[in-house]
């Protein structure tokens, strides 16, 4: 069977939403599920019932994406969710982060994986600081699309003069921080509890003629449509099945992976890094399926012309793309640990499929958040954002994070603990 | 400008983020299991294991943890599957740990599915494995959305959501010291939906009772419970019980594992396609209805998994 099935053919967006406590968060997530049908009966009714016990009189749709037992207690949400619906055409992942300026490395775990972010602002507040957070935060981890909403427009009176002064000062903001130059970015007014603009339009705002929540969710591009970087495969693992039963295979030699970036098809020259082989791609497959081409994010297994000697953590590029092995790299990177960044100590970084130690060279400057200031810093608590150099074992073959998400980004790993403590994205 | 590309389906998105995950299993860990009941969701699975490896054999054997309440059809299946694909099959049961003695059961028809995480711990320590590939999903339950796609279990098999790794881009940290186990869910992305049209598209078998078929109900506790099961042994459970009624239903199973806690559907769906359909229009989570044993508090699912349940 081939894989592109007609039938089945719409495409995955993935998206984050970003707000405060109380800007509507949870509010316009249940919306989304509940208004494309994704919310189903049981759940409805479980909901309905906490509800009641909690003393409310609507259904808080918010309770839909209420996670675990400790945050129920607490009554905040402390770590990402995933949430998932889908419409006729599209699949949609939602990565859902809370807000609160603690959890500065929650947005950016959830805003990496992400392709659009929709930044909630309280129509009563407008412009806050920590919408600057979030938008400067979606802006470093390389979100293409920004939604800015502006919710609970109800209680604005569906004000358009008020809404057209708030869209003007964010977009003063993202002008100062080089976002409105480097990003989609779009404007819309809504109320989250009322479901105004969401998935149908409703009535209260007929000055409102742009697209609907839903519309721009619908047309906002997939991350593997708008890729345009040049092809990166890392090898994942090395299919070798000599000792099998079946002669014919005694010579075949697979390099398994995903297509991180750009296309390849058969012929096409590579080259193998960081030993720098030189061949020619002979055939491209998915398990039994030959393909003459494969695409960004695809998993496929490659054989080479000639027999080369290649392995986990070798990346194979097209010959004559700009890549090189390097041993030192310029990275911002976010704190994820309470422990704090150590200078003193050797770190494991993961690169794509590659793993090197590390040491820190220098700390050249923190970001804060709020006022996007840079000072100076000797050490990174957990949420910090800073600009680090690092020493390196091992080589490796990077790009720039702005130029491809997948082969400028890496984590930082604690060798005694063997915890993630670092998300790096090289400058 | 960018540069507009056709966007793979969601289906092969989904496929080729699970292949990258097993494969990411196989790379970084050096004695990885799948866990392997005959179920929907092991049986996709498989199909991805095959698409991320072949022509070589799986880096893994399978692993199934038997309650001995299950369906002879879906065992069945299993043997079966296993044998076709040419990979070692490892079955360790429940009653092995009752015999122990470190399973010890408060009543004899109490569900067995919380039990299962016992015996798994006692067979991750018999063979040393420092990875289980399960095919739990996010959209599951609530206490899931929040899942990591490669999940960290301490010595004693529990799941702290305190300390769970943060999960950026498709950068899996899978390491562990020995006796510690990752739990890893390759389509921990995937809906009830997904898994359908999955199955739909790449023609997989399943075991017959996913399919509609006219079987004995009673109802117990607003449940349909299925009558009168035959296991392998002979043993017949689920029997009526004073004052029950046997009645006969064209029913189908959204999941199946152990009989005591697993309730069928009403349904006429004989095929895939119908059941794809079904589940377009369908009004309760597959949790929702079919997995008794989760209903009994909003939190349950969250409590086992803390007790090392998957
Ligand atoms: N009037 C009004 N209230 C809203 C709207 N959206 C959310 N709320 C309310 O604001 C409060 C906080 O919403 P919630 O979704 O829990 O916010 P979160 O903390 O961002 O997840 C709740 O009482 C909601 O009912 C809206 O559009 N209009």
């Amino acid at each position: 069977m081939s894989s592109t099935n007609m039938q089945y053919n719409d495409s995955l967006l993935r998206f984050m939403t970003c707000g405060s406590v109380d800007d509507g968060k949870s509010t316009l997530i249940g919306r989304l599920l509940f208004d494309t049908k994704t919310i189903l009966a049981d759940t409805l009714t479980q909901i309905t019932k906490t509800s009641k016990k909690r003393g409310m009189e609507a259904v808080d749709l918010s309770l839909l994406t209420d996670g675990l037992q400790a945050e129920r207690e607490q009554g905040i949400t402390i770590d990402v969710a995933y949430r998932y619906f889908s419409t006729g055409t599209r699949k949609y992942i939602i990565a859902d982060a809370p807000g609160h300026e603690q959890y500065t490395r929650n947005m950016v775990t959830a805003a990496s994986t992400a392709n659009l972010a929709i930044i909630l602002i309280d129509a009563r507040k407008g412009v806050l600081t920590q919408t600057r957070r979030h938008s400067y935060l979606a802006h470093l981890v390389g979100i293409q699309h920004i939604v800015v909403a502006v919710n609970k427009m109800d209680l604005m009176n569906y004000d358009e003069a008020n809404f057209n002064k708030i869209c003007a000062d964010y977009l003063a903001f993202a002008k100062e921080i080089g976002l409105a130059q480097a990003r989609d970015i779009r404007f819309i007014p809504m109320s989250a509890l009322n479901g105004d603009m969401l998935v149908d339009r409703l009535e209260n705002m007929p000055w409102y003629k742009g697209e609907t929540l839903l519309e721009m969710l619908e047309d906002a591009p997939a991350a593997d449509e708008e890729q345009n970087a040049e092809f990166r495969f890392p090898v994942q693992f090395v299919c070798r099945p000599h000792a099998s039963a079946d002669a014919d295979l005694h010579d075949f030699r697979g390099f398994m992976g995903r297509v991180e970036s750009g296309d390849i098809a058969v012929g096409d020259a590579v080259t193998v890094l960081p030993n720098g082989y030189q061949s020619k791609v002979k055939a491209i497959q998915i398990g039994d399926d030959q393909l003459q081409s494969a695409q960004t994010e695809q998993s496929v297994t490659i054989l080479l012309e000639d027999e080369i000697d290649t392995s986990r953590g070798d990346m194979i590029v097209k010959t004559g793309s700009k890549i090189e092995p390097v041993k030192q790299i310029e990275a911002h990177v976010c704190w994820l640990s309470e422990t704090p960044l150590s200078s003193a100590r050797t770190y494991i970084i993961r690169h794509t499929t590659r793993e090197s130690k590390a040491k820190v060279g220098a700390i050249s400057y923190k970001i804060d958040v709020n006022t996007l200031e840079q000072q100076s810093a000797t050490e990174l608590k957990m949420n910090d954002i800073a600009r680090i150099s690092f020493k390196l074992a091992q080589p490796l073959m990077v790009d720039s994070y702005m130029q491809n998400r997948a082969i400028g980004a890496f984590i930082v790993i604690d060798e005694s603990t063997n915890n993630t403590v670092g998300a790096g994205m090289i400058v | 400008m960018l540069n507009k590309k056709q966007p793979l389906s969601h289906l092969d998105w989904l496929e080729a983020e699970a292949i990258h995950i097993l494969r990411e299993v196989a790379g970084q860990c050096s004695n990885p299991v799948l866990l392997f009941s005959g179920g929907k969701d092991s049986l996709c699975i498989l199909r991805l294991a095959e698409k991320a490896f072949r022509p070589g054999k799986f880096p893994f054997p399978l692993m199934h943890i038997d309650t001995g309440h299950n369906y002879q059809e879906v065992i069945d299946f299993r043997d079966q599957r296993a044998a076709e694909l040419g990979e070692r099959l490892i079955v360790r049961n429940v009653e092995d740990s009752m015999k122990r003695g470190t399973v010890v059961l408060k009543s004899p028809d109490e569900p067995r599915n919380k039990h299962q995480s016992v015996t798994l711990l006692e067979a991750i320590e018999e063979f040393g494995f420092d990875c289980c590939i399960g095919g739990a999903r996010r959209d599951e339950e609530k206490a899931r959305a929040k899942e990591r796609i490669m999940s960290f279990r301490d010595e004693f098999g529990q799941w702290d959501p305190k300390n769970q790794r943060p999960e950026l881009w498709n950068l899996y940290n899978a390491r562990s010291h020995k006796g510690e186990n990752i739990r890893a869910f390759p389509i921990s992305n995937w809906t009830e939906m997904d898994v359908w049209q999955y199955i739909e598209r790449e023609n997989l078998a399943l075991p017959s009772i996913y399919f509609a078929h006219q079987r004995g109900i009673i109802m117990r506790g607003g449940a349909m419970m299925p009558a009168n099961v035959k296991l392998a042994d002979g043993e017949v459970i689920n029997q009526p019980k004073a004052g029950e009624e046997v009645i006969n239903m064209r029913v189908r199973f959204r999941t199946v594992g152990d009989i005591t806690c697993t309730a069928p559907v009403l349904s006429d769906a004989d095929n895939v396609s119908k059941i794809v359909l079904e589940t377009a229009t369908t009004t309760i989570t597959e949790r929702g209805a079919t997995r008794l044993d989760d209903q009994t508090s909003d939190a349950s699912m969250e409590q086992r998994k803390k007790e090392g349940y998957f």
